[in-house]
């Protein structure tokens, strides 16, 4: 298990490097003038223009500013906002609540109802039932998530007016910002309806970036359950006269969950992706949105951060994915003895 | 009187090019304290229709019969709920491959706990106490280690030792093995049977031996079916079937034994191969195979009749009163 | 010679068509799939004749007209946009951008994905480790992101989306070939074409990879889908297809603001959306099902 563990973290050295590369030389491979662009100015005089390159070090050899920005990474400076001017960091970390909280709640929702229907339909494989669900998550799968977003607001915002249509909290609510997870918050803030008001503004993004995720975990979940339902043990199991809840709900979906926990870690991409589209449409103040926002206003240096940033979280998650992997997985977890 | 008692049991598959039946008309019946072999090719529905009897065939299959009953309860109109009762605490199965029925992510002491549970109701330190008593009654040194260890440290002969302990847990009265040495090394094949043999006599339950190898038949069998095809076609006394094989099937397979062909240049063999789904003859389902066949053993199907204590599904018997007729 | 070559390679092939349409075909939805994508097709194609209307002309008298059915003036099935163009005919048009884009990007991918995953996995060393964790490093930024990125790079632009969505796609198709082409290349059938002095280009490409083809066509299709949505995502973000291009996505990004006061202009490009990916994704599933071995047989 412990070279298991090792292992997992050596492979994403390479990943690392790979994705600072990437992020360096996007800087560098952006049309016109770099120095123009970084410094987000215009008809600079040529003093200007030297001053600040050297200020970003344009000057120095390539690989030097690339071992620079490595080290300045190192030390957690992702650089400046031409915009703000504030730490890139600082900014990624004020918004990153937002993108959590809707992800995880898009998370949950998915989980929830992704690996019940799943199961359900393995189980009665065949029937109309398992035809209905992985023809519905079909469609789910096929979504375009903005279109759907969209759709959800003409329906539940204009034509209905049942759910607010953008927005975290309704703007009658002053909610300190604690933790930056607004329900949190809104929760420890004490103030009546708050709770209530954050929980009514997360219902359709959160329907709208667990969609795919859902589509995805319940047809994963199926096929790992009938491929695991074939198996001997699960006749074993059946022959020793346990009940069906037991058989299937212990016994087969134990050996399923190895394979559909994997695909639940691979959800994150997924969602950040997703995020993207959906923190635009509801105008969720998030990762999703800023990242968009940067890229309109050619603030390249967020740009860059996010990008390594969202990377790093990314190959974060998957990490805690596999090492749960290797833990729920006894082959992995009980060799070395 | 019999524990098992099966008339003309029947297995269909829904499969994709049509319904295919792999268990055709087979009559079964074991009593108490009892062995019953079951022998025949690979294919020839012996797994099947002792799955069918579990209730543990997928549901692609159809099952039908005359008669199914284990002590007088009909195991085809029973409720599944009643029919889970008797399953693995009255009658519980072995199976061919040990490696792979065994549930990865438990625990020996969890899957050999749970059966206790289901059935007996034990509570957590009675069930420690007796997976130690079964792995140390099926020969497992070091019992109490290997309750904590997982399938995948333990061999092929130790799995199977497991699955034995797991299924004789509740003291069934009947154990269904289905090859249970198939994927094991030879050396370690003789040490399960005898283990199979002696708590058979010990706990005097009754055991049904599906096997390929007839060595072992003889050794232990007290009675034999063959199978060819998915039909019955010989059911006699062991020293009866060895002595006087009947059917020209078990006369071939018989022959085909090394130590029954000694001194000859090369070993007898069937010609031919088992009927598949799609070619089928009509009549005899051995005909072509067979050396006595003749006219009306193409045209139509021999029905299983009783000939003294022997149950025949054949027109022309060999040996029966002499020669084949 | 070549008659006597050729004659059992054909009938070969015609027998592997036949099987596989054979199991293709068992599925009803793939089926419809099909038909239904060869419809979207051939709307593309012909959309000179089927369009109602030229996507272009703004009918000033009709702006944001609700979709009408028989009437004197302002007869558009779909509705009319912001600027009173023809939504049903922008849509038909809007057809054959998807359909490109996504042609584009699967054959790139192809072609571009097959060629590193023969040469990862054919040469195997630094060769395969460097190609393989370039492909790692892209799949570890989520894709649309990645696209932005790579889009914020070039400049925004259809072709250029088509661009960046075909690198985020490649290392699935790299990954497969190379794995597809390890495990095929110790088979016995490759081991006899060297011993019979086949050459290295002839062994990479006429023996072994028509046999790597399968997974790839399953990918390629599932890609054609995704590389749609994609797309219009991209349009939608704007940095996709840009105005007066009527690109799906950006169909429903320019009526954006009337989605509340004029829905169709916005749920009829995306239902189009909708439709167009589920049917290739049907037939996608029937093909994964007719063309896997293994899944062919539960
Ligand atoms: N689930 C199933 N669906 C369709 N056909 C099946 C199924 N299970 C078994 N069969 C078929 O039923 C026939 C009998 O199989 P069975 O497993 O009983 O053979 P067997 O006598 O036990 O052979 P072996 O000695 O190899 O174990 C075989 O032809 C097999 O292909
Ligand atoms: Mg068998």
């Amino acid at each position: 298990m412990f070279y298991f563990v090792l292992k997992r973290i050596a492979l994403l050295v390479p990943i690392f490097f790979g994705v600072t590369i990437m992020a360096f030389g996007f800087i560098r491979m952006l049309p016109g003038d770099p120095v123009a662009a970084l410094a987000g100015e215009r008809d600079m005089t040529p003093e200007r223009h030297a001053e600040i390159m050297l200020k970003l070090g344009l000057d120095k050899p390539v690989w030097q500013q690339y071992l620079d920005y490595i080290w300045n990474l190192l030390h957690g400076d992702f650089g400046t906002s031409v915009l703000t001017n504030r730490p890139i960091l600082d900014e990624f970390l004020e918004l990153f609540p937002a993108t959590i909280e809707l992800g995880l709640t898009a998370m949950i929702l998915a989980v929830v109802i992704g690996v019940p229907i799943g199961i359900f339909a393995a189980v009665k494989r065949g029937t109309l039932y398992d035809q209905g669900i992985m023809g519905i998550s079909l469609v789910g799968y096929s979504m375009p998530i903005f279109w759907w977003g969209l759709l959800l607001i003409i329906l539940f915002g204009g034509v209905w007016g049942l759910t607010p249509i953008s927005g975290r909290i309704s703007f009658l609510f002053d909610v300190e910002t604690v933790t930056g997870f607004l329900l949190i918050d809104a929760l420890l803030s004490g103030e009546e309806g708050a709770f209530a008001s954050a929980m009514h503004h997360m219902i359709l993004p959160t329907i709208v970036l667990g969609t795919i995720p859902l589509a995805i975990i319940a047809r994963q979940t199926r096929s790992a359950m009938l491929e695991v339902l074939s198996e001997d043990y699960v006749r074993t199991a059946r022959a020793k006269g346990l009940s069906p809840l037991r058989v299937y709900g212990l016994h087969a979906l134990r050996n399923a969950m190895i394979t559909v926990i994997t695909v639940i870690g691979l959800q994150v991409g997924t969602l950040m992706a997703g995020a993207i589209l959906t923190e635009t449409i509801f105008s969720w103040p998030g990762i999703g949105k800023w990242i968009i926002f940067s890229v309109f206003s050619r603030d390249y240096y967020a740009v860059q951060g996010g990008l390594v940033l969202i990377a790093m979280i990314i190959m974060s998650v998957n990490l805690v994915v596999d090492l749960l992997y290797g833990m729920i997985n006894p082959r992995i977890l009980h060799t070395s003895s | 009187m019999s524990l098992l008692e099966i008339r003309n049991l029947s297995v269909e598959f829904e499969t994709v090019k049509g319904t295919f039946r792999a268990v055709d008309g087979v009559d079964l019946s074991i009593g108490e304290n009892d062995i019953l072999s079951i022998v025949g090719e690979s294919g020839s529905g012996k797994s099947v229709s002792m799955l069918a009897v579990m209730g543990l065939l997928p549901w692609t299959a159809n099952v039908t019969a005359d008669k199914m009953e284990f002590e007088g309860r009909n195991l085809l109109t029973l409720s599944s709920k009643e029919r889970r009762k008797i399953i693995g605490q009255d009658i519980s199965m072995i199976f061919q491959e040990p490696m792979s029925s065994l549930n990865p992510c438990f625990t020996v002491g969890f899957q050999i706990g749970e059966t206790l549970k289901e059935h007996l109701g034990l509570d957590r330190n009675a069930r420690k106490k007796r997976a130690i008593e079964l792995l140390d009654l099926v020969g497992i040194p070091a019992p109490e280690e290997r309750l904590k260890a997982f399938p995948h440290q333990l061999s092929g002969g130790m799995s199977q030792r497991v699955m034995i302990a797991m299924a004789i847990a509740c003291n069934p009265k009947l154990l269904v093995a289905d090859e249970p040495t198939t994927a094991l090394d030879v050396t370690i094949q003789a040490q399960i049977i005898d283990l199979l043999v002696n708590l058979q006599n010990e706990k005097g339950m009754a055991l049904v031996l599906i096997t390929h190898d007839m060595g072992v038949v003889a050794e232990t069998a007290k009675r034999v079916v063959v199978m060819y095809a998915g039909q019955q076609v010989e059911q006699q006394e062991a020293n009866g079937l060895f002595a006087t094989p009947h059917h020209p099937y078990t006369h071939a397979l018989l022959d085909a034994l090394p130590e029954r062909s000694l001194g000859l240049d090369r070993l007898p063999t069937i010609e031919g191969i088992v009927p598949g789904a799609g070619d089928r003859p009509d009549g005899c389902l051995f005909s072509p195979r067979c050396k006595y066949v003749q006219d009306d053993c193409r045209a139509s199907v021999p029905p299983l009749e009783n000939i003294s204590d022997t149950t025949l599904r054949c027109f022309h018997p060999v040996d029966l009163e002499g020669q084949a007729t | 010679m070549d008659s006597v070559a050729d004659t059992p390679r054909k009938s070969m092939l015609r027998q592997n068509l036949a099987e596989f349409w054979y199991y293709f075909s068992e599925s009803k939805s793939a089926v419809v799939g099909l038909a239904f994508l060869a419809g979207i097709i051939l709307m593309a194609i012909f959309a000179d004749f089927i369009a109602p209307h030229d996507p272009t002309i703004q009918y000033r008298e009709c702006l944001e007209h609700a979709p009408a059915w028989g009437e004197e003036k302002c007869n558009f099935i779909f509705g009319t946009d912001y600027a009173g163009r023809d939504m049903l005919s922008r849509i038909i048009y809007g057809t054959r951008l998807s359909l490109v884009a996504g042609g584009i990007v699967v054959l790139l991918c192809l072609s571009v994905g097959i060629v590193f995953g023969l040469l990862a996995g054919f040469f195997r060393g630094w060769v395969d480790t460097t190609i393989m964790r370039i492909m790692d490093t892209i799949m570890s930024v989520p894709g649309l992101l990645m696209a932005l990125v790579l889009v914020a790079i070039l400049g925004p632009g259809l072709l250029n989306a088509m661009i960046a969505i075909s690198i985020t796609y490649l290392p699935h198709f790299v990954r497969l070939t190379r794995s597809s082409y390890i495990t095929e290349s110790s088979k016995e059938y490759v081991i006899a074409s060297k011993v019979a002095g086949a050459g290295r280009f002839r062994i990479m490409f006429i023996t072994i990879l028509p046999n790597c083809m399968a997974p790839l066509i399953v990918q390629g299709t599932l890609s054609f889908s995704t590389a749609i949505l994609d797309t219009a995502a991209l349009g939608f973000l704007g940095m996709g297809a840009q105005p007066p291009a009527p690109e799906w996505g950006t169909l429903i990004a320019e009526n954006r603001d009337l989605m509340l006061s004029a829905p169709w202009t916005v749920t009829f490009p995306g239902l189009a959306i909708l439709l167009a990916v589920l049917a290739i994704n049907l037939m996608g599933d029937g093909l994964r099902d007719a063309l896997d071995p293994k899944m062919k047989r539960s």
